[in-house]
């Protein structure tokens, strides 16, 4: 009973969050929304047990990308006009988003409920991970020993594709020759 | 943002706090939620925060993009050496059951350094994405973004300036 209604109560935070984005006028404050967004969303995966996904979800959703944006706007500066000036409901959009979301509900129709025991996902490796794992690995914390261990190269090529994302940004944006004879005066 | 006396005061106080919880996290990850990712972004959000509040002149002096680019790199090639270690030992790639004699405690080791790679590859590309993105961004854009020129010229002195006047 108690989870259902936090369940609801988050669900309808999540809501009036997304409408206080889509209407908003200011960039600003629609980065700040869009972190109480991520908080949110933190706390309904919370709310389903996953507390891991919640922790990255807070990290980088509230904290890293908000702070990103917030640089990228100072960079820009906040006094420019969006382009929601140019009415804020746009038929063809409504009706695409209307016609997507109503088909993504009845999609929904199809998944087997959420959290039961014999879910699909539930029946493959899992089990065997929940009953050796500390047994093989010795760690208490089973999620650290799938993206450690069980799923080390998948982990090893999330990490590339971080450091490539850097480096990407740096070579395109901060490769130049202001940035480098800066940092080299000021060490 | 830099001028603002009351987000300067709770900087100062709460960026050090982050650090140590991003630590917390790192290590605690075995055993609780949390891992080398998650540090590696909460790490990157004090630093960044820490260069929103005091200015890119000191941020740069703190940890200078030089320092992250090595850090990046290195965290991937200590995931990867980690990994290249299991094979040399006649194993397979990241196997870390014969890091060490015991398959449990080089299970720990093989965890504890992939770990530690994440940590340093995240912590130094999130905060070099900031660095790159506001490069060129004056500290006070609000009274002075008119003289445009003069603040693409040379950005880190005037920040420069602008802080140490308010001292």
């Amino acid at each position: 009973m108690i989870s259902e209604v936090i369940d609801v109560a988050l669900l309808a935070m999540l809501w009036i969050i997304a409408l206080q984005v889509v209407f908003t006028r200011s960039e600003l404050t629609a980065i700040m929304v869009f972190g109480a967004f991520s908080l949110v969303c933190a706390g309904l995966f919370l709310a389903m047990g996953a507390a891991d996904v919640a922790f990255t979800e807070a990290a980088v959703g509230a904290g890293v990308s908000t702070l990103l944006m917030l640089s990228a706007l100072r960079r820009c500066g906040n006094d420019r006009c969006p382009s929601s000036r140019r009415g804020i409901l746009d038929g063809r959009a409504l009706a695409l988003t209307s016609v997507t979301g109503a088909a993504l509900i009845w999609g929904t129709r199809d998944l087997p409920g959420v959290g039961l025991a014999n879910n699909p996902v539930h029946l493959h490796v899992a089990p065997r991970y929940l009953q050796a794992s500390f047994d093989e690995i010795g760690i208490p914390n089973v999620v650290t020993s799938v993206l450690a261990s069980y799923r080390g190269f998948d982990t090893f090529g999330e990490v590339v594709v971080v450091f490539t994302a850097g480096l990407g940004v740096w070579l395109i944006l901060g490769s130049g020759k202001r940035n480098d004879g800066k940092a080299d005066d000021h060490e | 943002m830099s001028d603002d006396l009351i987000l300067r005061v709770v900087g100062k106080f709460l960026i050090p706090l982050v650090v140590v919880f991003a630590l917390y996290v790192q290590f605690h990850g075995e055993y609780g939620p949390g891992g080398g990712f998650q540090a590696g972004v909460i790490l990157g959000a004090a630093l960044i925060l820490y260069r929103l509040l005091f200015g890119d002149a000191a941020a740069r002096a703190a940890v200078s993009p030089r320092w992250l680019r090595l850090q990046a790199a290195s965290g991937v090639l200590l995931y990867g050496g980690t990994g290249i270690a299991g094979i040399l030992l006649e194993g397979q790639f990241l196997e870390y059951n014969v890091l060490l004699s015991d398959p449990i405690n080089g299970q720990h080791l093989g965890i504890i350094l992939i770990e530690l790679g994440v940590l340093l590859t995240v912590s130094a590309s999130i905060t070099l994405l900031a660095y790159t993105f506001s490069a060129d961004a004056d500290d006070s854009p609000n009274e002075e973004s008119v003289d445009v020129d003069d603040a693409s010229v040379d950005p880190l002195l005037r920040s420069d300036q602008s802080t140490r006047k308010e001292h």
